[in-house]
């Protein structure tokens, strides 16, 4: 039997242990009304069968040429990343209970706080949250809880990512939190830190701060972060860990730094899988950490002064404090911040920077080809990181259509025949020309 | 001397994988104020060391791979292989998630006929697979019922009844959905106790949050009175899927009258639970909870010849309770998930709970037999059941911890202890269907062995583990208390 080891001999010496007849027995106490039959599933294959089955349907799948970010990112990932993250003592084990026979994992999230507190120059990390975007919800809660404010309110720009928007409004909904979207200039695609003064009476919990922002676009985050300082409100810095690697890290924002970090931790590591798996990370300054959600390891001692790491901080958490507790998390990412921790320590400091250089680098180069193209034009002239937007004279959706037909994601549209564009590392220089050349006779067969 | 740093120990400056990173052609444009002054303080190793250090770190485990880990209400048993190599085809792991459906027919067509597995196994009407975890997919399923009675008009229900044997998760599930929380009792055979819930229901109750087999490791048999008690009240029943690997083809929460539930495929679908997460907690729901499901969820276009699997979003569900994610979920795990039904098909997942059942009540009676005390005695065990070590601790001074510790030295994983809370000095033991009659018999052997040091020699039990059978471990107990009370979180050179 599939992944069963009894023996029929087994199975009738464990059922006289048991002192019944049959298996149907072990089931005596569930009312005869409500008893079925196995459910009817499509067929069982052998394992031969099922992985002819899924390398076909594979086979159907990706392999375009996709210049899309919006959240998630294309890079190499070494091989030792999946080789060793995959190996059974880190993918069939538990939440680490019981720590003494859980030193590996336990280990190993202590060193991915360590890497993300440096990463984003915060004082302490949790263990990881599901994605960037439900992490952002969980960071807005957190800021609502450090707040002492009577109400909650908190201020999102429009530069934010929508989906992490729309997950935000989705899991707080429930908790008398005000949102304030606040708007970009049409201009810029920024948000300008002299507009928010309007706000300064709105009594606002914390300010939400996008770097890069949705549309790639670099946010003056130091007088953003002020601006909020300055009216009381906590900052929250919703980064890029990759771009980390040369961008200012938020708890050097403004004079003071943000208060929490957070952000999605798909680009250190873990592949696209059309959504997922992949993982939120969430730091902060010290004072805050009794409010940080989530599980959080600690170094500490046995009785001859050895060293060992446990879970630690539980008395935040849901299977202690039930209904009090800070959030109704039970579970980190464990095996993504694994492969997290992998990926950092193999590229390190220096190998970061180069990766987000030559994403910024391929960026550039393309934005310039796109760019001479009679037609296609750059929305927002700041400065950016791996992403960018362009406006077409047609229909962005017929042109992405067409792209499509030759193997080409050419970036996602946005209304106004906009459409964002990210290149990263993985993008050589024929691929480059390759898009500025197809797009360049589209567009030209458009006009004509 | 095995090694036992911190991988920021091996650091040493101007190391560097340069083959794993481009070196940039063009210098950099941006504005000294956007960057950051120093490099990010990540360790400077080699690719080798890199691998060594990890490696070996993961030898510091245990897990399902190399131990019996019997840790009840978490199902770990046996992840299938193969449902991680085929998860990680190029195809699917190369994939945006924003690209158009034509580029991902392969995996949408797996995810839709998951969808339509996990109903007809659950007896659900529908589902969505997009909450990430387990505690997600309750949290989707309590905002569905409050969208629900909203819609309704109906809103003095602002009471959520949990059962004191509940997860955790149940309560703060309720909390974050913005309900009270009412706790129902149990009664001494460990079914739900109907005068307190009667007591508690009326105009005010939003409904009720049931785990059946429940967390004592037993069927409730009244599950049809429980529900027809909350339905009259005009409460809503969720149903929390924790245990579903006890009832799959014997029984399905649809058919027992429950409106929303969410299933954990990393316990009844076998996918890993990868030292913590990442899991996956779809949810299903009765028709009349359909309008609110999270999104998205996996259509099928059968208007023309070849069928065209795509995602609803929220802009084509108007009522939904919103998306949970920036993209589609857990998309790597559900594919586990669907290898690992397509391998076991209809007949296969009724051997799951048939021979988890079986594997349960075996050890359940080689202990008692041995005995120890059993804290349900009348009742046949569910794929899980609990021991009470109090006769133990009352007369050897010897606790559940003591004993779950030294486990770890005989080489076993520790079942679950001090949950759920009702039962003192309580161990809720978990085998899974996976783990052979000689593997339970050991496990059996094991805990006699300790009770036999607990009456000889305590210090040896309350003192361990003293040499956990795992290369390099040899860490003794660990002082929690000092971790929390002088936090180190992060590695300092210092």
């Amino acid at each position: 039997m599939p992944f069963i080891p009894h023996t029929a001999q087994d199975v009738d010496d464990m059922l006289a242990e048991v002192g019944v007849a049959s298996l149907d027995d072990l089931f005596c106490e569930i009312p005869a009304n409500l008893r079925c039959e196995a459910p009817k599933l499509l067929p069982a294959l052998n394992e031969m069968e099922v992985s002819r089955l899924m390398a076909q349907r594979s086979a159907q799948d990706g392999g375009m040429l996709a210049f899309l970010g919006a959240g998630a990112y294309e890079h190499h990932i070494p091989s030792a990343v999946w080789e060793i993250t995959t190996r059974g003592e880190y993918y069939s084990a538990y939440t680490p209970y019981q720590a003494e026979a859980s030193q590996g994992t336990l280990q190993v999230i202590y060193e991915y706080q360590s890497m993300i507190a440096g990463l984003t120059a915060m004082e302490v990390s949790n263990a990881s949250l599901y994605d960037g975007a439900s992490g952002a919800a969980e960071a807005v809660l957190m800021a609502v809880r450090c707040s002492r404010k009577k109400t909650a309110c908190i201020a999102i720009p429009s530069t934010v990512n929508p989906r992490t928007i729309a997950t935000i409004r989705t899991l707080i909904s429930q908790q008398g939190v005000e949102l304030i979207e606040i708007p970009c200039s049409d201009q810029d695609g920024r948000i300008e830190a002299s507009t928010l003064t309007k706000y300064n009476d709105k009594d606002i919990t914390a300010l939400l701060i996008p770097q890069p922002n949705y549309y790639g676009l670099l946010e003056d985050v130091d007088k953003l972060t002020d601006w909020a300082h300055g009216v009381g409100a906590l900052v929250v810095g919703i980064v890029n860990p990759l771009a980390l690697g040369i961008l200012k890290p938020p708890g050097e924002w403004g004079s003071e730094g943000a208060d929490i970090a957070c952000g999605e931790g798909q680009p250190l590591g873990i592949p696209l899988s059309s959504g997922g798996p992949y993982f939120g990370f969430l730091a902060c300054k010290k004072k805050w950490l009794r409010q940080l959600p989530g599980r959080i390891v600690g170094r500490t001692q046995d009785k001859k002064g050895k060293s060992g790491f446990v879970l630690t901080m539980q008395a935040r958490e849901q299977h202690i404090r039930r209904s009090k507790a800070t959030s109704n998390i039970c579970t980190n990412q464990g095996l993504m911040t694994v492969a997290a921790t992998i990926y950092m320590a193999i590229v390190g400091p220096t190998g970061l920077a180069n990766v987000a250089l030559a994403c910024h680098d391929n960026s550039r180069k393309l934005l310039e080809k796109l760019t001479a193209i009679p037609g296609v034009e750059r929305c927002y002239d700041g400065h950016f990181f791996h992403e960018f937007v362009i406006k077409l004279n047609v229909d962005v959706s017929a042109v992405l259509k067409e792209l499509l037909d030759v193997g080409i994601v050419g970036g996602l549209a946005l209304a106004d025949n906009r459409m964002l564009v990210c290149v990263t590392e993985t993008k050589t220089q024929d691929d480059i020309d390759k898009y500025g050349d197809v797009l360049a006779d589209i567009m030209q067969r458009s006009s004509s | 001397m095995r090694n036992n740093r911190i991988i920021f120990e091996d650091s040493k400056p101007g190391r560097k994988n340069s083959h794993q990173a481009p070196s940039p052609t063009v210098d950099c444009d941006l504005p000294q104020n956007f960057l950051r002054a120093t490099p990010p303080p990540l360790p400077e190793v080699s690719e080798l060391e890199v691998v060594r250090h990890y490696t070996l770190l993961s030898q510091k485990n245990y897990s399902v791979d190399t131990q019996f880990y019997p840790l009840g209400s978490c199902t770990m048993k046996y992840n299938p292989r193969a449902c991680n190599t085929l998860a990680m085809l190029p195809g699917f792991l190369s994939r945006h998630p924003l690209e158009p459906s034509q580029t991902g027919q392969g995996v949408l067509k797996s995810l839709y006929e998951l969808q339509e597995m996990l109903a007809e196994i659950s007896g659900m009407d529908a589902v969505s697979l997009s909450p990430m975890a387990g505690a997600q997919g309750e949290f989707a399923g309590v905002a569905m019922i409050k969208a629900y009675h909203q819609q309704q008009g109906d809103v003095n229900r602002v009471e959520m009844l949990v059962p004191d044997a509940a997860h955790g998760t149940n309560p703060a599930t309720a909390s974050l959905c913005g309900f009270k929380v009412r706790e129902i009792a149990t009664d001494e055979n460990g079914d739900l106790d109907l005068t307190s819930l009667k007591a508690a229901v009326g105009p005010h109750t939003a409904g009720l949050m049931l785990t059946n087999p429940s967390t004592l490791g037993v069927f409730e048999r009244q599950v049809e009175e429980v529900i027809n008690i909350v339905h009259t009240a005009g409460g809503l029943l969720y149903y929390d899927g924790a245990n579903l690997n006890a009832i799959t083809g014997r029984t399905r929460p649809g058919d027992m009258g429950f409106d929303a539930i969410h299933i954990n495929v990393h316990k009844t679908f076998s996918t890993p639970h990868g030292g913590g997460g990442p899991g996956a907690g779809p949810v299903g729901v009765s028709a009349r909870l359909k309008p609110f499901l999270p999104t998205p969820i996996v259509a099928c276009d059968n208007s023309q010849k070849n069928k065209k699997y795509y995602w609803l979003q929220s802009k084509d569900c108007p009522q939904s309770i919103g998306q949970l994610s920036a993209f589609m979920g857990n998309i790597g795990v559900l594919l586990r998930a669907y290898v690992y039904l397509r391998m076991l098909g209809g007949p296969g997942m009724r051997r799951v709970a048939d021979y988890a059942t079986l594997n349960a009540n075996y050890l359940l009676a080689k202990l008692s037999a041995a005995g120890f005390t059993v804290a349900f005695p009348n009742r046949m065990a569910s794929h899980e059941f609990i021991l009470t070590l109090k006769p133990e601790a009352d007369n050897y001074n010897v606790t559940a911890l003591d004993f779950a510790k030294r486990l770890l030295d005989y080489g076993f994983y520790a079942p679950t202890i001090y949950f759920p809370m009702l039962v003192p000095e309580c161990m809720l033991i978990e085998p899974t269907e996976t783990e052979s009659k000689g593997e339970l018999d050991r496990f059996v052997d094991a805990m006699v062995a300790i009770r036999n040091e607990a009456i000889e020699n305590p210090r040896l039990v309350k003192d361990s583990p003293h040499d956990i059978p795992l290369p390099g471990a040899g860490v003794g107990r660990l002082d929690e208390t000092q971790a929390a009370r002088k936090p180190d979180l992060i590695w300092n050179k210092e």
